[in-house]
């Protein structure tokens, strides 16, 4: 049943919050402290445990997977409803905190890159099912 | 007639937001292909497109919500509001295989936490050299170096305001194009050629959209390596980004 897979996640979310409220309470911060964080982990973990027991048929991972596929369409929604007007004013601070970021981490990879042993290397013809239009 | 559609569309707004994003979706999928021959990812287009229209939206009725505050469109507001963005984040943790992800192995977590840690604080530094000089919004812009998840998750998480979220959106999108336009150009200077550098990459250069869009267009078969530590990324970035890297932040400029 697909609804299976998505009240699991509906539990691991409202669990999650739940115990990042408590967490926020707890450290002293008027906040949720990871709470979404806290869901993920816990659906992760309850994926291994079920499919270990061989409780997680098709239709309910297909009940979680609908809505972690709505990912990307809610962040265009969520970019639709954002204060862009008032955001443009800062301007400069969006394009170089970007730029800054990824250039540090370009560097930052091609070290470690460099660094260390890399005995990884491609099987012929590996998994190529994963394609870049899951993520539309 | 008109009036009636009018209602109808109202009445069902999330309804009409579905649609509505599925067709700028669709118009940025074409975009993509047309215009940039793929190199610029569909999903970048289309939160390009979102912006813009969220800019279109705030000048011309003044609100605070973008599109959503033009009736018509004020299931945006739900859809894109921190219920179904947040459920759709903790779904997205399902696609991680846990067998897989322990062969990416200790050079992942490092590259994970280092792809956390130094976007934050530079963009929390470059923020405050803006003037963004309190914790949370020095949070919200560094955790929006991240990714442009992280920064809004982290924002609502410790109440910033919606222009800091935007901007904190904004540094994390242009991060995301910068991903995927330059990855292929920057592919050899990173040594970008093996599983284990692509695991590298996917801690570091952070969004999966970025991450996957740019090692596709590298090299296809980097793809599935890169994505999978991308997509604890995400995770980590909101568990650390309201806890962790909050209280710092805020032991250190009080």
């Amino acid at each position: 049943m697909i609804i299976y897979g998505t009240a699991l996640l509906a539990a691991c979310h409202l669990m999650g919050l739940f115990l990042g409220d408590l967490l926020g309470a707890a450290i002293g911060v008027k906040a949720n402290v990871g709470g979404v964080g806290i869901a993920m982990l816990m659906l992760i973990s309850l994926k291994i445990y079920l499919n270990g027991k061989g409780w997680m048929p098709k239709e309910t991972e297909a009940g979680v997977g609908f809505w972690g596929a709505m990912y990307i369409p809610v962040v265009v929604a969520m970019a639709a409803n954002q204060n862009v007007v008032a955001a443009l004013k800062g301007g400069p601070v969006a394009l170089l905190s970007a730029i800054a970021a990824v250039g540090a981490c370009a560097l930052v990879i091609a070290v470690l890159s460099r660094s260390g042993k890399d005995d990884t290397a491609f099987p012929p013809a590996h998994s190529l099912e994963f394609t870049e239009e899951q993520d539309i | 007639m008109l009036e009636m559609l009018n209602k109808i569309l109202i009445q069902n707004g999330l309804v009409t937001a579905f649609a509505c994003v599925g067709v700028s979706i669709w118009l940025a999928g074409v975009l993509s292909r047309r215009l940039t021959f793929g190199h610029v990812h569909g999903s970048a287009i289309a939160i390009v497109i979102g912006l813009a229209l969220a800019y279109f939206g705030g000048s011309v009725t003044h609100g605070q919500k973008g599109l959503a505050d033009f009736p018509l469109l004020a299931g945006i507001g739900l859809m894109g509001g921190a219920m179904f963005r947040d459920f759709a984040i903790v779904a997205t943790a399902f696609e991680v295989q846990a067998s897989e992800a322990r062969k990416a192995g200790m050079i992942g977590i490092v590259s994970l936490l280092l792809g956390t840690l130094i976007p934050f604080v530079i963009g929390a530094l470059i923020a405050r050299a803006f003037g963004y000089t309190d914790a949370v919004s020095m949070t919200t812009i560094g955790a929006g170096a991240v990714t442009y998840i992280v920064g809004p998750i982290t924002g609502a998480a410790i109440g910033a305001s919606s222009d800091v979220m935007a901007l904190s959106i904004a540094t994390g999108l242009i991060k995301a194009i910068i991903v995927m336009v330059g990855t292929p150009f920057a592919a050899k200077f990173m040594g970008l050629k093996t599983p284990r550098s692509a695991m590298i990459f996917g801690g570091l250069a952070g969004t999966v959209s970025g991450v996957s869009a740019g090692l596709a267009a590298t090299d296809r078969r980097l793809v599935p390596y890169g994505a999978l530590v991308a997509t604890f990324h995400t995770g980590l970035g909101c568990l650390l980004g309201p806890s962790v890297l909050y209280l710092a932040v805020k032991a250190i400029v009080g």
